[in-house]
């Protein structure tokens, strides 16, 4: 009973995990080169809708993946030209983009509440999978958690031993000293701004192809906002920001397994768990980066305009 | 010092016609330039006069408007400094451009396209050490930037340049930030660089400096050149005047007076600076009514942390302060305002002024707690415009009107801003940090007039400033800092620069300080 | 909107950026009109995609918001919350006190001022208009509160209170639906998720005296208590040493640090008269509309407040005039789905494209553009 109830929260926590770690991820490469984009609510909504109308339409879930790939990073192209091109304040028009994409994602989605569609669903390895304990917990996986697992290692290695990731830190850090150096900040900034839509859009389609299959509005439910306290909490680091999904993953766990090992506490206190969490993680990651000087990447969220203080 | 031999005549860098721009300014109007193969040439002008767009314009990081630059005697666009390094232009900028927390090989190899994907640091590390000794740069390639001294900063950026094989190496006001014994190291470098062909193009306002390193001076005053000339047919007198554009008085009045009573004591003050780390250890000093007392020291050893600690911004650690004899080591930025301290901050545009606001409204930043400025919680507008005009009026502000917004202000009449918030409330300390910082000529004198003023008046003057010639002329005594401790004391009048220089980079002198500090409080 | 990194190419004609000293007198209103008209532009694509003609859509949302006595009497009663949330989030953006917590604060606010409605009012057998300055109170507290918290922690922790202002409604209206499902459900209600009804007499009076509106329109009081909560923190801000910290901090608190201001304190208490007039929100719609608590009492004032007070450059008076214009948008929402059978999340998305445009409008106040 009780290991069975541990591998049920492990495994929930991992497969809960992912959305989030698809879009803090995403969030890390924006804000590494210096965008704040608040947007990720709205982007990942949008993401999870598009991705599921598409993959109802074409019966393949993995042209959903794609399209929600691409709704995420057209999506994140508006608070790319608003705050790169016109220097707009990247907190309001992050702000704005998850209204948007909020708004747009219901509209969208209007006629698909409750649809069956196309969905990944865990692949079976042999014996891996059958293995007692460990096989639930690590083989029992659909592929977007796999890759959302992969995407750890690859995101952090680009990061900080490949030579457009210095190049992204640069820009992030010194815009400034990017710039005499020969390096365009605005198409830098474009393109992972971009790239966070992507990844925002493909935890959506995480959530609507996977994790909980088909549409109902609001279907992310905050997550999109607890990824960017992930962010904070992470330091900018792709390893910390998986740890502080799965950390949110197991709270989740335990709010839907509680009752099952009889402890009773109203749903709606169930429901503010991860809220809570979150308020309480960033609280912790604050006074961490204040005792550590961890500073945010220095240039974060100031527009750059060549030759300005 | 010059060394012909190696001197051939050909023109290494010629920009014709120069025209820039910005808005409401011409910061270059028709300027021509021409800069010799192995020459040292000195781009010299006040603050202000068109040097630094000038050099950005050589360096590709501004597109002039009108104008033609040659190098090598062939024609380039620049659009990018991308372009003017592939010229074998290279820049070394007054605030240097490199990123705090990458390494030194991560920032020399910034921007470039080898290695191309993986970062494999092997061949840069191997390039940088050599030229490092080819050169007499010693630098450490792993090392973080925000853990180098600011020397050790500026060499990364002449390798950074040398990196990117530059011929041409124009360095922006270079020994603002050093030692004299650092200077004179630097010299040594760039004259050794001369030699090796390399064309120097040193910015600089400083006259003495142009005088002892230079081949050829070009003088700019407000965007145009007045003319440029060999270093021998010209003396300080005369680039001077032709800098200002009227004769210069080396010397301001100073008159003597016998310093009063003590107005401010810190004894053996511990402060730490952002990163947590010693930034004070255990200083003394006392200041007087009458006094000026000038610190000098290279930026980042404690100055800052100094001046927050004695205004109240920042906590103390061990310690105290005392102001006319009570005890204000833990009082609140507010009570100290209130006691009569004023601030010229180290940054008008970050620390002492609201660029938004207007002039009036800046101008009561330290009175509206006070009447007759605020009743009870209301502030008296109609007081308020009063007391900004004539306090415009006085500081002589250049200003359409007392509501405009400060940041539309030049530097120096927003100095006189903050000259006029701080001074209006006749404080009996003044903490003046590096008060002509980025002023003209015209503007810098009236601050300095403005300091002695008071000090006639009887206020007592902390004088924290990286200008030694600053410190030097203002002050009653000097005090050097070096990594949290005084070095030692002069007295202002005769001081020797050898020996302030020495203490500026480490030696210690501070038995002499300490007797001081009992003379004093013996006098006091 | 096709994205062009403005220094990507060298040959072809660049977008360059000139700040501009001073701007003429017209383009601060120019600008904002024309960044309204492009953003209804393009809502009209997404309109014209459901087949409907997006022209005749636009004129029926206006008549169904502006074109009868009803619909500016709808457009007014919500109007009020936004007016209020609106201006408590404005408070906070003065100060770059990023509130976005201000539905969570209105649901408290709600909570709260219906707890004095149905159970001390009747308990201690209270006068009706003590009870309604109490429901005031009690909400002013319980927003005041819930702002509170994310202002602490931003002020002593350093806490960014974006997120945490955020993650707090979330916890707010699970909370309050606990109250509204579970504790204070009305027996009698059918099955219906919301609390018995507040007794008539501590309603927010109708406000009858209005001329033009029709008879038994919903315009209640709320309206006055909004209009004077502007011109009170109009004050504020505008004649007090404390709204001038605010200013200052707002602007530059590095300035303000350096004259000694109490940045902390102010911290805190912004975000407290912040929540508490996002409460008053909730205690107004509560108080004046659904007289009750229930499920859906807010349907996003919180963050449309946020629009408005964007939109009304912070200023309070402006965040009245803005919040009539989008308590017109919603009611126009509803009117085009009742109509024209188009979905209600139109009016969110044309929320979201006028604060795009208006947004990238800006710019164009503050630079000149040239194309070289």
């Amino acid at each position: 009973m009780e290991t069975a109830f541990i591998i049920t929260i492990l495994a929930t926590a991992i497969q809960a995990g992912a959305p989030v770690i698809y879009a803090a991820v995403g969030e890390i490469f924006a804000e590494r080169s210096g965008i704040l984009n608040l947007g990720v609510e709205g982007m990942m909504l949008v993401g999870a809708v598009s991705g599921f109308i598409v993959a109802v339409n074409t019966g393949n879930p993995w042209a959903g993946v794609i399209a929600a790939m691409l709704a995420g990073g057209l999506l994140s192209l508006i608070h790319a030209f608003l705050t790169i091109t016109l220097h707009a304040d990247q907190v309001v028009s992050g702000l704005a983009l998850t209204i948007f994409g909020a708004g747009l994602s219901s509209f969208l989605g209007q006629n698909y509440v409750g649809v069956q569609g196309p969905q990944f669903n865990p692949i079976h390895i042999p014996v891996l999978s059958d293995l007692p304990i460990l096989g639930p917990i690590l083989f029992d996986y659909d592929i977007l958690v796999y890759l959302s697992v992969l995407l750890i290692p690859l995101s952090a290695y680009f990061i900080h031993h490949t030579r457009p990731g210095l190049h992204l830190r640069a820009v992030g850090e010194d815009p400034a000293t990017a710039d005499v150096m020969g390096i365009n900040v605005a198409r830098t900034r474009y393109i992972y701004t971009f790239v966070g839509g992507v990844l925002a859009g493909l935890g959506g389609a995480t959530l609507s192809l996977a994790y909980t299959p088909g549409w109902t509005e609001g279907l992310s439910g905050g997550r999109g906002w607890i990824a960017i306290a992930l962010v904070i909490f992470a330091f900018w680091e792709p390893w910390r920001a998986m740890v502080g999904a799965y950390l949110f993953g197991g709270v989740q766990a335990l709010q839907f397994n509680l009752q099952t090992i009889g402890i009773t506490i109203p749903t709606y206190f169930l429901n503010m768990l991860p809220y809570l969490f979150t308020i309480l993680v960033l609280v912790f990651a604050t006074g961490e980066r204040m005792k550590r000087h961890l500073g945010a990447p220095a240039a974060l969220g100031i527009p750059y305009i060549r030759g300005e203080r | 010092m010059n060394t012909p031999t190696a001197r051939q005549p050909d023109i290494a860098v010629e920009m014709r016609d120069i025209v820039k721009r910005f808005p409401g300014v011409v910061a270059n109007d028709h300027v021509t330039f021409i800069a010799l193969r192995g020459e040292i040439h000195a781009l010299l002008g006040e603050n202000g006069a068109g040097k630094s767009t000038l050099m950005n314009v050589l360096s590709g990081l501004y597109t002039p408007e009108e104008g033609e630059i040659f190098i090598n005697g062939e024609k380039v666009v620049f659009h990018s400094p991308r372009d003017a390094i592939a010229a074998g232009v290279g820049m070394v900028h007054q605030h240097f451009r490199l990123v705090p927390t990458l390494t030194v090989i991560e920032n020399v190899i910034l921007g470039l396209d080898d290695p191309k994907f993986r970062l494999k640091l092997e061949g840069a590390r191997a390039k940088i050490q050599s030229l490092s000794e080819q050169y007499g740069l010693k630098i450490d390639p792993d090392a973080f930037i925000w853990q180098l001294s600011v020397g050790e900063q500026q060499r990364v950026e002449i390798i950074k340049a040398l990196y990117r094989g530059a011929q041409i190496l124009i360095l922006d006001e270079p020994t603002a930030v050093l030692t004299p014994q650092e200077t004179e190291e630097l010299f040594r470098t760039l004259r050794s660089m001369a030699e090796k062909g390399h064309t120097i193009i040193f910015i600089s306002h400083k006259l003495d400096e142009v005088m002892a390193i230079a081949d050829r001076v070009t003088v700019l005053r407000q965007g145009k050149v007045v003319a440029t000339v060999a270093i021998d047919e010209v003396n300080k007198e005369k680039l001077a005047e032709m800098m200002v554009g009227r004769p210069v008085i080396f010397r301001i009045e100073k008159p003597e007076i016998e310093p009063g009573e003590e107005v401010l004591r810190v004894e053996d003050l511990h402060v730490r600076n952002d990163k947590g780390l010693p930034a004070l250890q255990g200083v003394s000093f006392v200041v007087r009514e009458h006094e000026i007392v000038g610190v000098a020291g290279v930026s980042g050893n404690g100055q800052t942390e100094l001046a927050e600690a004695l205004y109240g911004l920042r906590p103390v650690e061990k310690g105290r302060i005392f102001l006319y004899g009570r005890d204000i080591t833990q009082a609140s930025t507010r009570d100290i305002i209130r006691e009569g301290v004023a601030q010229i901050p180290e940054d008008r545009h970050r620390e002492g002024s609201v660029g938004n606001m207007g002039i009036s409204e800046n101008l009561i930043m330290k009175h509206y707690r006070r009447s007759p400025v605020s009743r009870g919680p209301l502030i008296d507008w109609g007081y308020v415009r009063d007391f900004a005009r004539k306090l415009v009026k006085r500081f002589n502000i250049a200003a359409p009107s007392i509501h405009t917004k400060a940041r539309l202000l030049s530097g120096g009449n927003l100095q006189k801003l903050i000259l006029a918030r701080e001074l209006s409330s006749e404080p009996g300390l003044i903490i003046a940090m590096h008060p002509t910082q980025g002023l003209d000529v015209g503007a810098t004198e009236s601050v300095r007039k403005q300091l002695l003023e008071e000090r006639e008046k009887g206020a007592g003057i902390l004088l924290i400033s990286e200008d030694l010639d600053e410190v030097m002329q203002l002050s009653d005594r000097i005090l050097v800092i070096y990594e949290g401790q005084i070095m030692g004391e002069t007295p202002g009048e005769g001081a020797d620069r050898n020996e302030i220089g020495l203490m500026m980079a480490g030696e210690n002198r501070s038995g002499t300080g300490d007797t001081s500090l009992q003379r004093n409080t013996s006098n006091a | 909107m096709t994205p062009t990194p403005s220094s990507s190419s060298h040959r072809l004609p660049r977008l360059s950026l000139e700040r501009r000293l001073t701007s003429p007198w017209w383009l601060s209103w120019v600008i904002p009109i024309a960044s309204v008209a492009l953003a209804l532009l393009a809502g009209a694509l997404i309109i014209a995609s459901q087949g409907v003609n997006p022209w005749e859509a636009y004129r029926a949302m206006f008549e169904g918001a502006f074109g009868t006595g009803y619909g500016v009497a709808e457009t007014l009663v919500k109007a009020i919350p936004l007016m209020l949330a609106g201006l408590g989030v404005s408070v906070a953006f003065r100060m770059k006190l990023w509130n976005i917590g201000a539905e969570g604060q209105l649901w408290m606010g709600a909570w709260a001022a219906a707890g004095v409605g149905l159970f001390l009012y009747p308990a201690w057998n209270l006068p009706p208009w003590l009870a309604i300055l109490l429901m005031m109170a009690a909400a002013v507290v319980a927003g005041g509160l819930w702002g509170a918290i994310p202002g602490v922690l931003k002020g002593v922790l350093q806490v960014n209170e974006i997120i945490t202002s955020l993650m707090l409604n979330y916890v707010a209206i699970s909370w309050v639906l606990y109250f509204v499902d579970i504790l204070w459900r009305d027996p009698g209600g059918l099955g219906f998720p919301n609390t018995a009804p507040l007794d008539k007499a501590i309603w927010l009076p109708k406000l009858t005296w209005i001329p033009f509106l029709p008879k038994g329109h919903r315009v209640h009081a709320g309206l006055l208590i909004a209009i004077l909560a502007a011109v009170f923190i109009w004050f504020l801000l505008n004649r007090t040493k404390w709204g001038y910290e605010v200013r200052v901090i707002g602007e530059n608190p590095e300035a303000a640090r350096h004259a000694g201001m109490p940045i902390v304190r102010n911290i805190i208490l912004v975000m407290i008269l912040s929540g508490a007039l996002a409460g008053l929100a909730g205690m107004a719609e509560m108080a004046g509309v659904a007289h009750r608590l229930q499920r859906g009492l807010s349907p996003g004032y919180g963050y449309t407040a946020i629009i408005v007070a964007w939109l009304a450059k912070l200023n309070p008076f402006g965040v009245l005039l803005v919040a009539v214009l989008f308590g017109g948008l919603l009611v126009a929402g509803d009117q085009i789905q009742l109509t024209m059978n188009l979905p209600r999340s139109i009016s969110d998305i044309l929320q979201g494209l006028i604060l795009f445009f208006v947004l990238g409008g800006e710019i164009f106040g503050r630079y000149r553009l040239r194309l070289r």
